[in-house]
């Protein structure tokens, strides 16, 4: 199984597996990345799950689409390289990736 | 003062739950008043996800959120419930037996035999921007709703955001301000094409300033701001004199007042038995996602479960003399007649 590390704030490290097909916002819930808190459950419609994507990673990862790039709209501090963690469907290729979450969420 | 509105019961959030409490309630001829934070009904279901697909409603293979509340909406049409929309509840008290009295933030006061609290995750909230020091800013000169347009009058203005909100008091204010500045994180608006047609006439014009990129500090004294500064996409830092900001960055949810009135409470959750969905406060019940018991699935289909049982208990609140005979709305005509059906 690919894995993910999420770096938190305060420096605080996840590497955890993930299973194909899932989110990188779901995999957080489930490793209890409690930085991500995901209120509307993935359907792109309350930008708490926002990560930034590491610098290396970003290209693999991608652009975000149009509806979740007005979303972020809704987020704080949002970077060239932020994503909103439910829209991120983790796939083999994205083994090793690394994502950054923000102090706050909105809430 | 306004006048105190007596009802059987009223229900604090007009999600699905709060919803179909109307229904449960409204077969065994209690009325219902509703109150939500938002100014529409639905709950999280019209806020988070009108067009997202929900496949786990008994009997209905597949509905998204407004279908749901539209459909909900049209089975409790026959019991007349009232909603105050855009209103939240802040008191609750309870000053008889049984009998609470629950103010709103509008100035309303209502008198009712029970309550059921169906808040769902909380109260909708605008989000607050992670800006050091603005919480004593709030409510003096940063505002995250514009209730009276005249407040902003001659003031220089800085509007937040990029969507409809912002858009809208951007025209609206724009005109009646001393001078406006609109700060989005990207040269793109989501608003309505119209508004955003607009708001880059009035940019051309020189009648307002649009700046791309965050508002990163505040300056001011007692809750009044006289600056902030912008930090450009461009990495450049501009100072702009300001009386009054509005953030718009959406809702998020939080507990609210809930929190304040005296329940005991789990991670935010209100315990309840399973018998009735009812609090340590006889009278008071809880249904839907704000509750938690053993075995708790916060699902809607739950929800509507819980909102039955409360509906049995309250009952005897409200009509303390009559016996309560259970009955299918399938055979019953006394039931079919409260719903207008026979």
């Amino acid at each position: 199984m690919p894995k993910i590390t999420y770096i938190e704030h305060d420096g605080a490290k996840h590497t955890v597996e993930a299973e194909i097909g899932s989110t990188v916002m779901e995999t957080a819930l489930r490793n209890d990345v409690t930085s991500i808190v995901a209120e509307c459950g993935g359907s792109c419609t309350c930008a708490t799950c926002l990560v930034h994507v590491d610098e290396a990673w970003s290209p693999v990862v991608g652009p975000p689409s149009a509806e979740e790039e007005e979303m972020l709209d809704s987020a704080f501090e949002v970077k060239p390289t932020s994503r909103l963690s439910c829209q991120i469907k983790v796939t083999e290729a994205l083994d090793g990736l690394i994502v950054h979450t923000p102090a706050y969420q909105g809430r | 003062m306004s006048e105190t509105i007596k009802t059987d019961v009223l229900i604090i959030g007009a999600g699905p739950i709060g919803l179909f409490a109307v229904f449960e309630l409204g077969l065994l001829d209690i009325k219902a008043h509703l109150v939500d934070i938002l100014d529409k009904v639905g709950g999280q279901c019209a806020e988070l996800y009108p067009e997202k697909p929900i496949y786990d409603i008994p009997g209905i293979p597949y509905i998204t959120g407004h279908g749901l509340t539209e459909a909900l909406m049209q089975q409790i049409k026959p019991f007349g419930p009232a909603f105050h929309l855009g209103e939240m509840v802040t008191t609750l008290q309870k000053i008889g037996e049984p009998m609470f009295r629950v103010t709103t933030d509008r100035g309303k006061t209502f008198e009712c035999k029970a309550v059921v609290i169906a808040a769902g995750g909380g109260s909708f909230q605008p989000k607050r921007p992670p800006i050091n020091g603005i919480e004593p800013y709030e409510g003096k000169s940063v505002h995250y709703a514009v209730r009276k347009m005249d407040a902003f009058r001659d003031k220089r203005l800085v509007i937040v955001g990029g969507g409809d909100s912002a858009l809208d008091w951007t025209l609206n204010l724009q005109p009646i301000a001393k001078r406006l500045t609109l700060v989005h994180r990207r040269d793109e608006f989501r608003g309505a094409p119209d508004s955003v047609n607009k708001m880059r006439a009035l940019v051309a014009a020189g009648g307002m300033d649009l700046k791309i990129g965050q508002v990163t500090a505040l300056e001011g004294a007692d809750g009044q701001l006289i600056a902030c500064s912008i930090k450009g996409n461009d990495g450049t830092l501009a100072r702009v004199e300001v009386d009054s900001m509005l953030p718009f960055f959406g809702l998020t949810m939080k507990l609210g007042p809930v929190g304040e009135w005296g329940l005991k409470m789990e991670d935010e959750l209100i315990p309840v038995d399973t018998a009735a969905f009812e609090t340590s406060l006889p009278g008071l019940f809880a249904i839907g996602d704000i509750n938690t018991y053993p075995g708790k699935l916060k699902l809607i289909l739950s929800g509507f479960h819980e909102a039955a049982l409360m509906a049995q208990k309250a009952h005897r609140y409200v009509f303390p003399e009559k016996k309560l005979v259970f009955q299918y709305t399938t055979s019953s005509t006394s039931l079919q007649k409260k719903l207008g059906v026979a």
